[in-house]
Order: C-alpha cells, then structure tokens, then sequence
C-alpha cells in the first residue's frame, strides 16, 4: 500500500464505438488505470450534463466521456451535441470553481482499444496531479450538509395543479 | 362555542420582500385569506415575537408560506420552529424553492462577500470596522445572525410539503393555491401529494410563448440590448438571444418573452428536470449550428457569464450548490 492518491473517474462510453473500444483493451489483455468506473450509454448524445454534475458532486475527480469519431456517429450527429455540451459545461464547472481539467471527452471507435487504454491512463494521471475534488466538504473533510446531495431537487407535479397548455 | 378559524404564517428568510408585495397582488382575494383564516404571525404586515411562536402548540398552524433562503443561523432556527409548529409548510417563491437570485452569492466564499459589502467602494470604512456576532453593552450581551458559509434551499433544513416557485409567484396562481387551500378547508377538495410542486403549469416556458418557433440554427450569441430592435413575433432564442425558456417551468404564461425580454428562469425546472443548468446547457448545445471546437467556442464567447446564465435561480438547489472556494471558506 502506498499513500498515493487514487483518483475515482466515472467514464461514460457509447455503446456502438468507444464502449466497443473498452471492450477491446480489455479482451486483448491491454492494462490501464483501473481507477475509471464505465457506464455504457447508448450513444454520447444520451450524455446528460446532470450526470457529470452528479457524479462530480457525488465523489468522483474526474469524469471521462468517450463516443465515436466525428462522423461516425450512429445516430447521425448526437457525437456533436455532446461535444457541444461538453464545450459549454467546462464553461460552468469553471464558474464554480472546477478545473476544467477534471472533464474530458474522447473519440475511440471500437477498433482503437489501444487508444482508449491510453487515454484513460493519461486521464488518471492528470487527475492524480490535480489532486481529490472532495465536492462540497470543507477543510476538515466533513460535508457541509447532511442531505444526500442532489435529491432534494426533484419533484413531482401534481395532475390536480395541471393546467391546460396549448399544444 | 365559537368557530376557530385556522391559523396562518407567512415568513421571509433570505429574500427580498417580492414575495410578500406579490400576496398582496391578489387583491382582494387577500380578504378571502382574512375571512378564513387567523393570520397569527407575519412579520412584514404584523407585529409578532419570536416568542410568541416558541409558545404555540406543535401543528397548530395550519398553512405557513416560507418564502427565502436559509442564509444565516436565525433564518435556520426560524424554519425549525415554524416546521415544527405547522401542518402545511410551503417552500414559497424561487428563493425558498431553489435559492434565486441571493443564492448567486454561492458563487463567493461568505468573507468575501462581507468585505464587499462593508469595505470597497461602495462603502466608506476607513477603520475597517466589521460586524461582530455578538457584542457587550451595558445592558448585557447583543448578538446578531451568524452567516452561513452558502445558502441552502428550505428543503435542505427541513421537510417541505409543497413547493411554490417564481420570482415572484404570479398572483394569479397565488389566488388559485389560496382557493384550492380554502376548498379544501370546506371539503370541497384534497391536497395534492406531498411534495407536489404547485401553482405551475406542467410544460415548459416556451410552451406558454406566442412567438413564432422554426428550426433553430445558432450562429452567434447576442445580449438582448445589442440587438435593436428584436423581431416582436420570433423565438428569441432564435434570434440568438440567450433565452432560459426551454429548461424553464410554464405557469408566468411566458411573461417576459411576450414583454420583449428573454426568460430568465425564476419559475424553476420544468418538470421532470433534475438540474436547470444541466437542462439548459442541453438546450444551448443543441442549437448551436457548429461542428468544429474553434467555431463552438467563439459562438460560445457570446454568452459572457454562463454559470450565472445556467443557474441564475438555482445554484444552491443545483448537485453543485457552490463555488468550490465558498465551501473551503472559514
């Protein structure tokens, strides 16, 4: 055991290339960091910011988003959008104090398993410079709230406060 | 035996008054407020004491709208006792909802903000004097609300029944919240669940708009003021004004953007939105008609402040809550 700091990363991969890609480093034996926590999507388009915000705010240091080549797309041209979101979503996490680091999108298609362990490596390793997010604790470590974080914010709209909106 | 009407509280924490001025705004629906229930502590129209409070029965007020965000230890305590002493406790307006515009300070450790507020230039203090939580005088000992290092939503001290956002909430969905509430005092009635989100509509702003939508296809971000004059009859997200409409909750009957000005989102996420930023940095990205990151970001430069864009209302109800410094602060 050494007391090197390890950093948790949540990766978000599409199901038709960069997913493919994970899969490929990983039935051809390639290492890389295992400090990455994959979560399949069907395509990066599906890649809601909210999920970086909560993974981010739930303990993780950085978040990976991988999804296929420009143009490559499955669905046409979602791979855009999500790099789109990502542009603007760095822009955010900087407002509120985040390095802009900490997020990082990645083309892999399914052949370039090697690639994907790359990157992820270096991802790891960066994070490892920048050092533990601990989001929302103070110094001392401790959480400035005791409510799970996040949950408070969904409601639900009642049917019987429902009005007539024009279509 | 006399009929004992049920009893009524409206109280501010961090807000600006807005709030109040918009119960007022129901006209004379506010007489209908009188006639049903015992208005027992208010502490912008009546004159009431803590104390008096303290005293009351555990759920012997009925209905209490709490409108403001949890800032300091009193804003605290006084959302403890009124949980404590209600049956219904509404989240009331967008600060109490989702901390609104004084959640922005977030954005800012709490002695930064106390500096700026007491010493720059808006302020004269050439000896630096600061104010201090408790002080001695003769008479004993005096003490003023300790800061809080963020502000926080109601619902993130205490149970909330129901939620009621805007900024302000628009009267006339105030005066129907106020005839559901007297409906259901008469039987004629039930609440809905707990928890519910009330005296919304269930879409989005833009759902509410007139102006004219087609395929967005943004070239460039402009603020409102540099385009002259705006096109009266268009989306203004169209026309590449940063408009808060498409993550917005529906229930203004879109009153800014049929006024000429964009949405700002004070009526909260739509539902089915967990987090309004998130949502609107969807909607942004997904009109925006550029491909290559040089072109995505210089469309991007047009929108100079997008965190305060993103959560102008909602920062504190956010998964984020703050600027990381403000949680670091002492």
């Amino acid at each position: 055991m050494t007391d090197q700091f390890e950093p948790t990363i949540i990766g978000f991969t599409c199901n038709w290339c960069s997913y493919r890609a994970a899969d490929l480093a990983g039935t051809a034996r390639m290492k890389y960091a295992p400090n990455v926590r994959l979560i399949r999507l069907m395509c990066s388009g599906r890649l809601d910011p909210t999920f970086v915000l909560r993974a981010l705010s739930g303990g993780a240091d950085g978040v990976m988003i991988t999804g296929c080549h420009p143009g490559e797309c499955h669905y046409i041209e979602q791979n855009y959008k999500a790099l789109r979101r990502f542009l603007l979503l760095k822009r955010v996490l900087t407002g509120l104090g985040i390095e802009p680091e900490r997020v990082k999108l990645v083309w892999a298609s399914a052949a370039e398993g090697a690639k994907f362990a790359a990157e992820t490596t270096a991802f790891v390793e960066e994070i490892r410079k920048l050092g533990p997010l601990c989001w929302g604790k103070d110094e001392d470590g401790r959480m400035k709230d005791d409510e799970d974080i996040g949950n408070s914010s969904i409601k639900i709209h009642p049917s019987s406060f429902e009005k007539e909106v024009p279509a | 035996m006399t009929h004992v009407k049920p009893k009524f509280a409206m109280y501010w924490a961090a807000s600006c008054g807005g709030c109040e001025i918009a119960v007022l705004n129901t006209h004379e629906k506010i007489l209908d407020v009188d006639a049903n229930f015992d208005v027992v502590f208010w502490p912008v129209a009546m004159d009431a004491k803590y104390k008096d409070v303290e005293a009351m029965e555990d759920g012997s007020i009925l209905l209490t709208l709490f409108n403001g965000g949890i800032r300091n230890d009193e804003n605290e305590h006084i959302a403890k006792l009124l949980r404590q002493k209600s049956k219904i406790l509404v989240a009331f307006g967008s600060c109490a909802c989702e901390g609104c515009i004084p959640g922005l300070a977030n954005l800012s450790p709490v002695g930064e903000i106390v500096h700026t507020a007491f010493n720059t230039i808006s302020t004269d203090n050439p000896h630096e004097i600061y104010p201090r939580t408790s002080y001695d005088v003769p008479e004993g000992e005096l003490h003023i609300p300790k800061l809080e290092k963020t502000l926080r939503p109601l619902d993130h001290v205490v149970d909330v029944d129901y939620f009621m956002p805007g900024c302000p909430p628009e009267s006339h969905q105030i005066a129907a919240v106020l005839d559901l509430v007297i409906d259901v005092l008469h039987g004629r009635a039930t609440l809905p669940p707990k928890g519910s989100t009330i005296g919304v509509g269930n879409s989005t702003v833009c759902d509410e708009c007139p102006r004219a939508r087609n395929v967005k296809a943004i070239k460039e971000f402009k603020r409102i003021q540099d385009i002259a004059p705006a096109d009266p009859d268009l989306c203004l997200l169209e026309q590449g004004i940063p408009c808060n409409g498409p993550a917005t909750c529906s229930g203004c009957n879109a009153r800014c953007p049929q006024a000429g000005a964009q949405c700002i989102g004070c009526y909260g996420p739509a539902q089915g939105v967990t987090d309004y930023g998130a949502r609107l940095i969807t909607a942004f990205a997904s009109v925006i008609d550029a491909k290559e990151p040089e072109e995505i970001d210089r469309i991007l430069d047009g929108i100079p402040d997008p965190t305060g864009q993103m959560y102008r209302f909602s920062l504190p109800a956010s998964p984020l809550k703050a600027n990381r410094e403000a949680f670091k602060a002492k």
